[in-house]
């Protein structure tokens, strides 16, 4: 290694520094004070623990983006978390053990071992809230709404939301009748909107006239809110839960524009982010320059199964609050401070003491340092007047 | 704002006229101009020129909202990042596994030289060999003449560079084409516009 290379981070690891990390602390503070006048409580989980807890029912994507070790204290695998969303749903089902519907919000460092998506990070500062308890649209259109709230908060203007439903693929699926291995390989080809692809593979595989053209008809089946009127014409033949995931959307979409009029919200019906893990709506936040989502949410009912309790569950988190806070329109507020002489009165003390309770930011000189007041960032500066110590404008 | 990224070369030239119908043209001539950035007649619609394996990363993160590649650079392109609404069935031609005319069985591990790396694996993986892959930039025929590899994957259209160099054809791999690609949020967020270019463009391609 090169002398000159020692001091650069691994690839994907960020740290902040000051302005962008005062931004984000200030965010941070309103993101919870927003989220507990909703009702959801703050949870601190643990940084890493033992796989088996970390990854049940999460699917392999969880897996392979996880930092793996070896705990010296038992031989048992730990995991460093790369997504917080599994380890609330475990403090739901095992830490808590309520009946009642339960709000929880977290936020921190994840840890990925490949930069995904998300601007290439590989430790994006998760944010989210979860609400388990409650099988209801109504429960989906609220986190919705705080999704929105969020990045209302972050300053982020001209968002588009996304909406999707797994009930519409999963029910299409099972009434093709097809494999769990050409299901994958669909899912794959739906991921990329390849209709030449769909169509070839459905015929390949003679899949009922009905069944196939819904299936191809997904690929087109985005847009704003017409495109659910498409859809109930393109999906009449539909099986029972295919068009009640249809009726759900719209009953989310109605609910939403009530609580926030022009929530800019559009569909598509083949969006299938999480398969895996999720098992009703689903949905993410875009902004435009930016080709990945920046929050992503959704239903993923009975994860806490694999904790011995089943319960309805939807939440949202956003992917990096650091690229929030770096795309919000920075606010050009000038630095203020207040610039303090080098002395030993007992008088100064005192008065910077005052200032600070007053919530000034007072910055003590140092004996013989380098710069002044400006140097220092300060618009004021504490001067010996009259025997009495008074702020001077610079 | 739209902004097509595509390849110089024979995807170029063959997409031109087919981005001509549908009423987009470039306003300086590209076989000219060095320029990179291409305006079009049509005000918001700017194309760029890029290396063919670079196309799919602009389109992923957003630098460009449409793409035109060859399924060969979109095999070898990691993940499902992007969208692949039509295939526009231009500049066709095969992957395949190719060898010396003279091959014999190869004992132990065979050496496969391409620049497919991903798609070489995948489809050894699916037929359930083992190989050596390795990696190489161009000029694929050389490597088994020189003893590099065993064989090669690479792109073949008329077969004549292979016969030129004593190699034929030994296994189809997949058909290739140019397909359009376009960046996942640019097809939620711009979605009108996307999505009547897309159906232009496939009703040409279907009726000519």
């Amino acid at each position: 290694m090169r002398t000159e290379d020692r001091w650069l981070l691994p690839e994907g690891i960020e740290e902040v520094l000051p302005g962008q990390a005062a931004r984000l602390e200030t965010l941070r503070r309103a993101l919870i004070d927003l989220y507990t006048s909703w009702g959801y409580e703050l949870v601190i989980p643990p940084l890493i623990e033992y796989l088996e807890s970390l990854l049940t029912g999460t699917g392999k994507d969880l897996d392979l983006q996880t930092f793996k070790l070896i705990d010296q204290l038992t031989g048992r695998s730990m995991g460093v978390r790369a997504d917080m969303t599994p380890q609330v749903a475990r403090i739901d089902a095992h830490q808590l053990k309520r009946d009642v519907p339960t709000r929880l919000c977290y936020l921190g460092t994840v840890l990925h071992t490949r930069p995904d998506g998300s601007g290439g990070s590989r430790s994006p500062y998760q944010v989210g809230a979860e609400l388990y308890g409650h099988a209801g649209v109504e429960s989906d259109a609220e986190v919705l709404c705080l999704m929105l709230e969020t990045l209302k908060l972050a300053g982020i203007a001209d968002v588009h939301v996304d909406l999707g439903h797994m009930g519409i693929f999963r029910g299409l699926v099972r009434q093709a009748q097809l494999n769990p291995g050409d299901q994958s390989v669909l899912f794959d080809a739906l991921q990329r909107k390849a209709a030449p692809e769909v169509r070839a593979r459905l015929d390949q595989w003679s899949v009922a006239a009905d069944v196939r053209e819904m299936l191809v008809s997904l690929v087109n089946l985005n847009g704003d809110l017409g495109v659910l009127e498409d859809a109930e014409r393109a999906l009449r033949k539909a099986s029972k839960p295919v068009r009640q995931s249809l009726t759900d959307l719209k009953r989310i979409a109605s609910l939403v524009s009530q609580r926030m009029a022009h929530a800019p919200l559009n569909f598509d019906l083949a969006e299938l982010r999480g398969y895996h893990y999720h098992t009703g709506v689903i949905f993410a936040a875009y902004v435009p320059g930016r080709g990945q989502a920046i929050a992503l949410g959704g239903r993923y009912d009975d994860i806490g199964q694999a904790f011995g309790r089943a319960r309805p569950a939807t939440g949202f988190s956003t992917v990096d609050l650091k690229a929030l806070v770096a795309l919000a329109p920075e606010v050009g507020a000038a630095r203020r401070g207040i610039f303090a002489p080098s002395s030993e009165d007992p008088l100064l003390a005192e008065a910077i003491e005052r200032l600070r309770q007053q919530g000034e930011r007072v910055i003590c000189a140092l004996p013989g340092q380098t710069g002044g007041a400006a140097e220092m960032a300060c618009d004021r500066q504490l001067l010996l007047q009259n025997g009495r110590w008074v702020v001077i404008l610079l | 704002m739209l902004t097509i990224a595509l390849s110089k070369g024979r995807i170029f030239d063959e997409a031109m006229p087919l981005l001509a119908k549908v009423d987009i043209r470039p306003v300086t001539d590209p076989q000219r101009s060095r320029k990179l950035i291409l305006p079009t007649n049509q005000e918001d619609v700017t194309l760029v020129i890029i290396r063919a394996n670079d196309v799919p990363t602009y389109v992923e993160y957003g630098a460009a909202d449409i793409g035109i590649a060859g399924k060969d650079v979109l095999m070898e392109y990691a993940g499902d990042s992007v969208y692949e609404p039509l295939d526009l069935g231009l500049a066709r031609c095969k992957l395949m596994l190719a060898g010396p005319r003279d091959a014999t069985n190869v004992v132990g591990r065979l050496r496969v030289a391409t620049k497919y790396v991903n798609t070489t694996r995948r489809y050894f993986a699916a037929k359930g060999t083992q190989v050596e892959i390795i990696r190489l930039y161009g000029s694929m025929e050389l490597a088994p003449l020189l003893g590099l590899a065993d064989r090669i994957v690479d792109l073949v259209d008329t077969g004549n560079t292979l016969k030129a160099n004593g190699l034929i054809p030994l296994e189809h791999i997949a058909d290739i084409s140019s397909w359009v690609i376009v960046n996942k949020a640019s097809m939620k967020m711009k979605h009108v516009r996307i999505k009547a270019f897309v159906q232009q463009l496939a009703q040409i391609v279907e009726h000519g």
